[in-house]
């Protein structure tokens, strides 16, 4: 297969960047995206040229690592899959592919099309987590869970944290990442005792990232390599409102005495 | 209170002030269409002027009116300053066009929210306007034979300027004097470039609500496998269908049939 690549290159966060066109000559239409392009990148380095920069890491669908807004979708133009495990018989010989990084104000470019996703690990650390005091090992299975709960809980943990429904998002909001990470705690029994925290606590710095707000599109859920849906969105608003409109958060004043 | 402000203040807070303006919004224009009807009816405006009048005298009404005319406002300012806030989400844009599968509607509510404020402000300033805040409204009288149930139309035109309405029996003759909003609405109606902004704004209607109704739903959390279908099938037929089908056909029927 010959293909022509249009690329963002960018030197660094910086700079400005530019699209720059490519041939990538002799493809294999059983390679992977990623392969594609690192065939593209020996030759750029042959040519002493500096190759395109781009994430990956495990190329195989489950570490979030790899991105890419191919052709105008996050993550190529096949449907739950992420951009390791698109393969090049996906295209046409002597398609014009055009390469962008996610486009989000709280994803900066790092260098070509590699973005900074910290932003989903400031929230993920302002409450992605269950606080599990030490002490004896319990029993894996003390505690009943019912089927449903444990499956939906698990549909929601499925989400790898790639980005690619803030790159889908014409609002580039960041409602479905977080919204399955509030889920999959708030399901269960080991995430109530923070629930009520833990969705505003993230919510509040999904907010400080400048993520922008969810008008229920479905372009999240449609790209999403791991089939996170919008019921996920949905529960987190539940919880949102229900938490700071209906919840205690303090105890009653007891000190006074008076009453 | 600052821990009021700060909910809704939040991204998801907006959200929660556009459904719930917007879900108030839903409500009104059933009862909108509701009393519209009488339109329909063949009475030389009868209905339709006691029903105007009605909606302008009755306090609750005029206390339901205020919180409308707050959520119309509301709904398009709080609109406003999210989609500007969601824009400076992504300040540089893609190259290529999104082709994810989302519809057009979930996509465009600001550009179809802003026609149908622009729509309001004209139907406000030619109607509600005029009927409230000036004397160039007719008026009409009704002679009622509560025997024969015969009704017969004359143009009144009362002598002092801020007269609204009366309703007096004279022998077996009921006579209703009220504010002739009717002849109004129909010289519009009668006009092709009402029939056209008429037809356009309800198009827009049907849209917006396509995605806003079921949309509302969804960011108020409330959605089940049960339910969630009933809410899409209501807000697809009943109020991106019915609803602006039958204000459109309002001009259209005095149009071409009156």
């Amino acid at each position: 297969m010959n293909l022509t690549l249009k690329v963002w290159r960018q030197k660094n966060a910086n700079s400005s960047g530019k699209m720059v066109t490519y041939k990538a000559e002799s493809i294999s239409p059983d390679m992977s995206f990623l392969e594609m392009l690192d065939v593209v990148n020996e030759s750029l380095t042959l040519k002493g040229d500096e190759p395109i920069h781009f994430d990956h890491d495990c190329r195989e669908g489950i570490c979030g690592m790899c991105s890419l807004y191919i052709n105008g979708r996050p993550h190529g133009p096949k449907s739950a899959i992420t951009t390791c495990q698109l393969h090049m018989r996906s295209f046409h010989d002597g398609e014009t592919i055009t390469i962008e990084p996610w486009r989000a104000g709280a994803f900066p470019v790092i260098k070509d099309l590699a973005v900074d996703r910290s932003a989903f690990d400031r929230i993920q650390q302002a409450g992605g987590y269950v606080s599990v005091n030490t002490g004896g090992v319990p029993d894996a299975n003390i505690i009943p869970i019912p089927k449903v709960i444990a499956d939906e809980a698990f549909n929601s943990a499925t989400c790898i944290g790639c980005g690619a429904c803030v790159a889908a998002c014409k609002n580039a909001s960041a409602m479905l990442f977080v919204s399955a990470k509030v889920s999959q705690l708030g399901m269960l029994p080991q995430g109530q005792p923070e629930r009520w925290s833990r969705v505003q606590a993230m919510v509040a710095q999904m907010d400080a990232e400048g993520f922008g707000s969810c008008t229920n599109t479905g372009a999240c859920e449609a790209e999403c390599p791991k089939g996170i849906t919008l019921i996920n969105i949905s529960r987190m608003n539940n919880d949102f409102f229900s938490a700071k409109l209906f919840r205690e958060e303090k105890v009653h004043d007891h000190s006074g005495g008076s009453e | 209170m600052s821990e009021i402000k700060q909910t809704f203040n939040s991204s998801l807070g907006k959200k929660l002030i556009m459904a719930l303006t917007g879900l108030f919004l839903c409500t009104f224009i059933i009862v909108h269409l509701g009393g519209n009807l009488f339109l329909f009816k063949d009475d030389q405006g009868y209905g339709f002027n006691v029903y105007a009048n009605f909606l302008t005298h009755f306090p609750p009404i005029k206390v339901v009116a205020y919180l409308l005319y707050a959520c119309i406002l509301v709904h398009a300012l709080y609109g406003l300053v999210l989609t500007l806030k969601n824009r400076k989400a992504r300040p540089v844009a893609y190259a290529s066009q999104n082709k994810a599968p989302a519809s057009w509607s979930s996509k465009n509510m600001g550009l179809l929210g802003s026609i149908l404020f622009l729509f309001i402000v004209i139907h406000m300033g030619d109607f509600w306007y005029k009927y409230k805040f000036t004397h160039s409204v007719g008026y009409k009288e009704y002679r009622t034979d509560v025997l024969t149930n015969q009704t017969t139309v004359t143009d009144f035109v009362p002598v002092d300027p801020t007269f609204e309405h009366s309703s007096t029996t004279a022998n077996d003759v009921e006579i209703v004097r009220v504010k002739d909003i009717h002849t109004l609405v129909s010289t519009s109606f009668h006009n092709v470039w009402y029939l056209i902004l008429y037809v356009i704004a309800m198009g827009t209607l049907a849209f917006h609500l396509l995605h806003g109704f079921q949309s509302a739903f969804q960011t108020l959390g409330w959605t089940h496998r049960k339910y969630t279908p009933v809410v899409k099938f209501i807000g697809t037929w009943f109020f991106a269908v019915i609803i602006p089908a039958g204000f459109a056909l309002m001009p259209i029927v005095y149009y071409f049939f009156r």
